[in-house]
């Protein structure tokens, strides 16, 4: 590079811009228009359920017993348990939230092979906050034409205050999603009252905040530089989409040549033209401000707008609509030269993704299904591995912890077999020997206790089993444990007499 | 540097401008707002020099304008702890066992100071866990000399065994080989019937004869401490021999050492160096290991 000077004959066309900044470029902002079609109903339907449901749903209440969290879906992260309903998930249960992410992502790439990005287009919290913070936008500012126009021209009182109150709606928007947030992870109502009498706490106000900012940010300001710039899953579009795939597709074949109506109807020169009409509709209510004409590109995220658009103005024009559809590369490529294929859904990798997804959730129902709302482990003494007490005999000790999942305190009966003449006790009152032992554990608490197991000298360890059952719901379960004596204790270097 | 910007035929941009080795790179720009970010983000960084501990000199560093420390956080909640600490513990040193033993937190925060202070203190000579060493009693067996009620644990670490404080714990066992009050062959005899009579050893060459006269000698001179069946006398630190646990050993050889020069440990009185909570915890503790009363 160092070679090329001025002196030498160059074939440089003149750069646009000079010197470093020609690798920026300013923010090109897109005002997409309003339309209105059945896509535009459906991305209504969902942004209501889907911002319903996440505003509502931490206010929905569940009754689990006295002293129980009483809401239906609560992330306790403080006491380390996550409430669904009926399910209640502890910190060793956290494996099921790896089967949930490995079924929403296989999800999203089946649902990606067969119909493109339309989890970016209907779906993401990104573009359903944005359409929310656009119709605001409209709303307040007007739609494409007059928020270009006030833009452009001098700033007035009446587009000033538009604009305030446009971005005290979005902050105001963006507050009570922020404020949502942390109802998932602490108790609705107290958290709001906490909140509002300044007793929330830093992290509270602090998670508010952050969430506040990043959806005014994120859905008012940035937009579409989300969906192009920072988020990665476009960039894996090319590997999730194939000639088989539905997606967002100008059907160049029927619309091409494309030219102004004027043009087309005084066509004098005997051009060939096709349906579109270079209305620039699709373009316009782009809300990341692409050309869909020009094919399948990194920023579509696949919602269809443009769908709506064209089908308006071949109404108007009175001709048939679907000139931009859903549709596969394949079908496009046939459907030029006169061949109709049918759609192909089922194809290997769909297959792959389906199968992969029915081995997921057969594993996460059969899991879920034999949940044990009971478990048992225990910890041996390591110091000393036994104690010889005056009697002669050998005495082991055990850590016993219970876990009660239940949602009510519980006496657990401790038993074991496996050892004859044994004998258990709990390490405070060790003379009070016991065939069983009754161990009391609160609702959703590990219960522990220290076991003594007295058994005559053998010499060698003995291998033996601690049965546990709640004695209220007759749940059972067993622990394999070792009795150790001296002879194991000798060869491992412990224990004393 | 001048550059050659091209323009790509195939896609309709321009180049940067730079070549290496005949490859071009495409100018596709970055949107400005992504540079101002970064350059925000330097000047948060320079924000951070200023108020913030940031870089060394010397034997020092600048500390910056906000002062902060980790290593003083640290040291504000070990203060803190500490308080919290000594308000749990003068309520132990205050409260009965009993109530102790009825309150969670009192219990609790006993129970662990008696297992650290322990481990730093006991464990050298009665073993991980109170397992005991040859000498040294098993706190965990359950068979004590001097009781094993939490009061008895209690008075037994505060003042100790033969330590020489006033109100220790204190037994001798007469030198009766050395200073000559029995005849070995008498100590042999002994050695026998306690051998079989309370140790539970099969002795294959012990006389009964020899098991009778021994009989003899322990009542005219062990009964008074070790008890007519082997008892102990806990009063005054007279071991029990009627047991399968022995603190000098438990064959008919360590039987004749013991009664010819016996072994008189001592233990130290603690209560110079552990304060009465402390001394409360480490009973809780040593009760708790299994052979408490």
């Amino acid at each position: 590079m160092a070679h090329i000077s001025k002196t030498e004959p160059d074939q440089t066309t003149e750069p646009e811009a000079e010197g470093f900044m020609q690798y920026f470029e300013d923010h090109k902002r897109v005002y997409p228009k309003a339309v209105s079609g059945k896509v535009r109903s459906l991305k209504w339907a969902i942004l209501v359920l889907c911002l319903g449901f996440y505003y509502i749903v931490p206010w929905f209440r569940w009754d689990r017993g006295v002293g129980e969290p009483n809401q239906a879906i609560l992330l306790d992260i403080y006491d380390r348990r996550f409430y669904f309903f009926n399910l209640e998930f502890w910190p060793q249960d956290i494996y099921y939230l790896t089967g949930l992410l490995i079924l929403a992502a296989l999800g999203l790439f089946l649902v990606t092979s067969l119909f493109g990005r339309v989890w970016c287009g209907f779906a993401c919290p990104q573009t359903v906050w944005t359409d929310l913070f656009m119709l605001v936008e409209r709303r307040i500012e007007g739609d494409r034409n007059e928020r270009m126009r006030r833009d452009a021209s001098k700033m007035t009182l009446d587009t000033a205050w538009r604009k305030v109150a446009k971005h005290a709606v979005w902050l105001a928007i963006a507050f009570w999603t922020g404020g949502a947030w942390i109802m998932y992870f602490l108790d609705a109502p107290s958290i709001v009252h906490r909140f509002w009498t300044g007793n929330a706490g830093t992290a509270v106000y602090g998670f508010t905040f952050l969430f506040t900012a990043s959806t005014y940010l994120l859905a008012g300001w940035a937009r579409e530089q989300v969906c192009t710039f920072m988020c990665p899953w476009p960039r894996f579009q090319s590997a999730m989409l194939d000639e088989q795939s539905f997606i967002v597709t100008y059907q160049s074949w029927r619309g091409e040549k494309r030219g102004h109506l004027k043009a087309q109807r005084n066509n004098t020169t005997g051009e060939a033209y096709g349906d579109c009409i270079d209305c620039g509709g699709c373009v316009t209510a782009c809300p990341t401000g692409i050309d869909i004409r020009d094919g399948i590109q990194l920023p579509c995220i696949g919602c269809g707008l443009c769908i709506d658009a064209c089908d308006t103005a071949m109404k108007k024009v009175g001709r048939a609509p679907g000139l931009i559809a859903w549709d596969t590369l394949e079908r496009q490529a046939a459907i030029a030269k006169g061949i109709h294929l049918p759609a192909h859904l089922l194809r290997p990798r769909t297959i792959i993704y389906l199968s992969a997804m029915s081995v997921a959730i057969t594993v996460m129902v059969i899991a879920l299904s034999n949940r044990a709302t009971i478990n048992l482990s225990v910890l041996q003494d390591r110091a000393p591995l036994f104690v010889r007490i005056a009697d002669g005999s050998i005495r082991n000790g055990y850590t016993i912890k219970v876990t009660n999942k239940t949602h009510d305190t519980a006496t657990f009966d401790l038993g074991m077999t496996g050892i004859e003449d044994a004998s258990m006790a709990m390490s405070e009152t060790h003379e009070d020997r016991q065939p069983l032992l009754h161990l009391p554990v609160g609702p959703d608490q590990v219960g522990s206790f220290r076991v003594l197991v007295m058994a005559p000298d053998h010499g060698a360890s003995t291998k033996f089993d601690f049965t546990l059952r709640n004695s209220s719901t007759g749940e059972k379960t067993v622990y394999h444990a070792v009795f150790l004596g001296p002879e194991a204790a000798a060869n491992a270097g412990g224990g004393v007499h | 540097m001048a550059l050659n910007i091209q323009r790509d035929e195939h896609t309709g941009t321009d180049t940067t401008g730079h070549e290496w080795d005949g490859l071009k790179e495409l100018n596709t720009p970055l949107p400005k707002w992504w540079l101002y970010t970064w350059l925000a983000c330097i000047v948060w960084a320079l924000v951070y020099f200023v108020f913030f501990p940031s870089f060394p000199y010397g034997k020092g560093y600048i500390h910056g304008l906000l002062g902060a420390s980790t290593r003083n956080d640290v040291m504000a909640d070990v203060k803190g702890f500490a308080a919290e600490r000594n308000a749990v513990m003068s309520k132990v040193a205050a409260a009965s066992f009993e109530d102790i033993r009825k309150n969670p937190d009192l219990l609790a925060a006993a129970q662990t100071a008696g297992r650290i202070t322990f481990a730093n203190n006991c464990q050298p000579c009665h073993g991980a866990g109170g397992a005991g060493n040859p000498g040294f009693p098993a706190l965990a067996a359950g068979s004590w000399l001097w009781g094993g009620k939490l009061e008895d644990i209690q008075q037994t670490i505060t003042h100790g065994i033969r330590s020489g404080d006033a109100d220790a714990r204190d037994s001798q066992m007469p030198k009766f080989g050395t200073d000559g009050l029995l005849k070995p062959e008498e100590i042999q005899q002994v050695a026998d019937y306690v051998s079989t009579a309370f140790f539970g050893l099969a002795l294959k060459d012990a006389a009964p004869a020899s098991i009778a006269a021994g009989k003899e000698i322990f009542t005219a001179n062990c009964v008074s401490c070790h008890g007519e069946k082997g008892e102990g006398n806990r009063d005054v630190g007279g071991p029990r021999l009627a047991s399968k646990v022995h603190l000098y050993g438990g064959t008919r050889e360590l039987i004749v050492r013991q009664v010819t020069a016996p072994h008189m440990s001592v233990m130290p009185n603690w209560n110079g160096r552990l304060d009465t909570a402390t001394i409360k915890s480490v009973a809780i503790y040593v009760h708790d290991l299994g052979g408490g009363e």
